[in-house]
């Protein structure tokens, strides 16, 4: 198989420096909503200033890089462990380039590996066969420190918030998820949420729904109707971008419905800051495109 | 929008009030954990003596500390090779792992702001009261924009603490920053707080 160590540094070196457009677009539309002279304007006008800027430099938008997690779907017949390969190969060249900041850190001894590899774990990597006749994707995601420390993990029944075992309960506990972040996952963000699952593939699951835009449609209309709820409800609190207070507390919120044991019922918040950075590459042939 | 040049007057200092946006220009020191630790233990409480060049480095960043700005960062910085420093990334850090120290730091050097995020507790809210001094919310990740208000990098201590970690002396030009503390005990991560809670309450409420 071809060597793709370049083009999956240029994806990364596009995630890190290249605010995804459906972001940057509902970012503009939300400094609209705030009052000029405005704690929050201000916010989002330095943002706004701070995304350009990143991109004419190809520096990295915010210098927390975050987590790399890679998503992977692969043609029949590829080796996973050569990818798996090129993806570490490329995290560690993009890390010389500065396009990442040495973040993975050895939980046990402190010491930080200083390029960006780590463990099985460290950049994650999820892999996903697809048909043979289909192209290979590799999707990128940065997720930072400050907005994973504000996700949160609810199991219901929660008898403190009344919050039962359906969607009335999930509503709930989400808004206490916004409300216990406040401005500290940088807000404005965009909220990922699993609904069921073990502990672990709710994690996982609400990561995932991040990879959809700000605005894709949500298939299930019931979760569609409450994904503008809950988005709705939040910006009533009045967190605002980075909690100085304001209308823009909350972007986007995607919830995705998984299976679960009838004893469990989880609920996984994952927040994204505003440094909402994820790109996806497409190999088709000797054809790399970008989105 | 309100501009303000460092070194701060104490008048301009208790003038200042919370949600209000404000550009700062002047001389500014970087620290963060390293550097709050070793100002605390070494000149504040007096835990450890004072070694190596503990002394020097004290006499060379108590003037700029003076009427001065103490900012919560860790930079990523090009040309530590060459020592022709450039602030490539400097977007400000979680402040509230200075609490325990950041009162004592503010007093001890006449601090008149300290610029971080997420904001700080009620010690340092009681410093800024007592100092006076402010504190200013930068905002989380526009690591770009704020390199790029770093006009100079005049100095650096404690290189030997890390990159990030050192305490770097620079001059900024137009650093976008909001008082989200001020000197006559007003907290706005506490009205925002406080404000969200309430909403939340309703909406719980709700069904
Ligand atoms: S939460 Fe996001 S924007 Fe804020 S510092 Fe971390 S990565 Fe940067």
């Amino acid at each position: 198989m071809q060597d793709l160590t370049q083009q999956i540094l240029e994806l990364v070196r596009r995630t890190s420096t290249d605010l995804p457009a459906d972001i940057e677009n509902k970012l503009r539309a939300s400094l609209a909503q705030e009052e000029p002279g405005s704690a929050a304007h201000g916010a989002l006008e330095t943002i706004l200033k701070n995304v350009a800027l990143a991109r004419k430099n190809s520096t990295p938008i915010c210098q927390d890089t975050g987590t790399p997690l890679f998503y992977v779907h692969y043609p029949e017949g590829t080796s996973t462990r050569k990818l798996r390969r090129m993806i570490q190969d490329a995290v560690i060249a993009a890390t010389k380039k500065n396009y990442l900041r040495p973040n993975s850190v050895d939980a046990i001894t402190g010491k930080n590996t200083g390029d960006n590899t780590g463990d099985e774990h460290y950049p994650t990597i999820h892999f996903e066969e697809v048909d043979e006749d289909q192209p290979l994707t590799i999707e990128l995601m940065l997720k930072g420190g400050g907005c994973e420390n504000v996700g949160a993990q609810y199991k219901l029944p929660n008898v403190g918030m009344h919050a039962g075992r359906d969607l009335a309960g999930v509503r709930k506990v989400v808004l206490d998820a916004v409300y216990q972040a406040q401005g500290k996952g940088c807000a404005p963000g965009v909220l990922g949420i699993a609904i069921g699952g073990d502990r672990g593939s709710s994690y996982l699951a609400s990561k995932e729904t991040l990879l959809s835009k700000i605005g894709d449609e949500n298939p299930n209309p019931e979760l569609a109707a409450m994904e503008q709820q809950i988005t709705e409800e939040a910006n009533q609190m009045g967190i605002g971008p980075m909690g100085f207070g304001g209308k823009t507390t909350v972007l986007d919120t995607k919830i995705k419905g998984l299976h679960r044991l009838p004893a469990s019922y989880f609920v996984s918040v994952s927040y994204m800051c505003w440094a909402y950075r994820r790109r996806k590459m497409t190999v088709q042939g000797d054809e790399v495109r970008y989105d | 929008m309100r501009e303000i040049t460092i070194p701060i007057s104490d008048e301009t200092i208790r003038d200042l009030k919370v949600g209000e946006p404000v550009l700062l220009s002047g001389v500014m020191m970087t620290g963060r954990d390293a550097v709050h630790k070793w100002m605390n233990d070494t000149f504040i409480k007096k835990t450890r003596q004072p070694v190596g060049d503990d002394l020097e480095v004290y006499e060379a960043i108590k003037p700029i500390l003076d009427g001065g700005v103490l900012y919560h960062c860790g930079p990523v910085v090009a040309g530590v090779e060459t020592g022709e420093y450039k602030f490539v990334a400097a977007g400000p850090t979680t402040s509230i792992r200075e609490e325990p120290y950041q009162a004592d730091v503010m007093k001890h050097f006449n601090l008149k702001g300290v610029i971080g995020k997420g904001g700080m507790g009620s010690k340092t809210l009681q410093g800024c009261q007592e100092t006076p001094a402010v504190y200013f919310h930068a905002i989380g990740g526009a690591a770009s924009l704020i390199a790029q208000c770093v006009r100079r990098v005049i100095a650096v201590h404690k290189l030997d603490f890390g990159v990030p970690e050192a305490m770097w002396v620079i001059e900024v030009k137009d650093f976008p920053v909001v008082v989200t503390m001020d000197a006559n005990g007003n907290s706005q991560h506490m009205v925002v707080d406080a404000q969200s809670q309430k909403v939340l309450e309703e909406l719980l409420a709700k069904a």
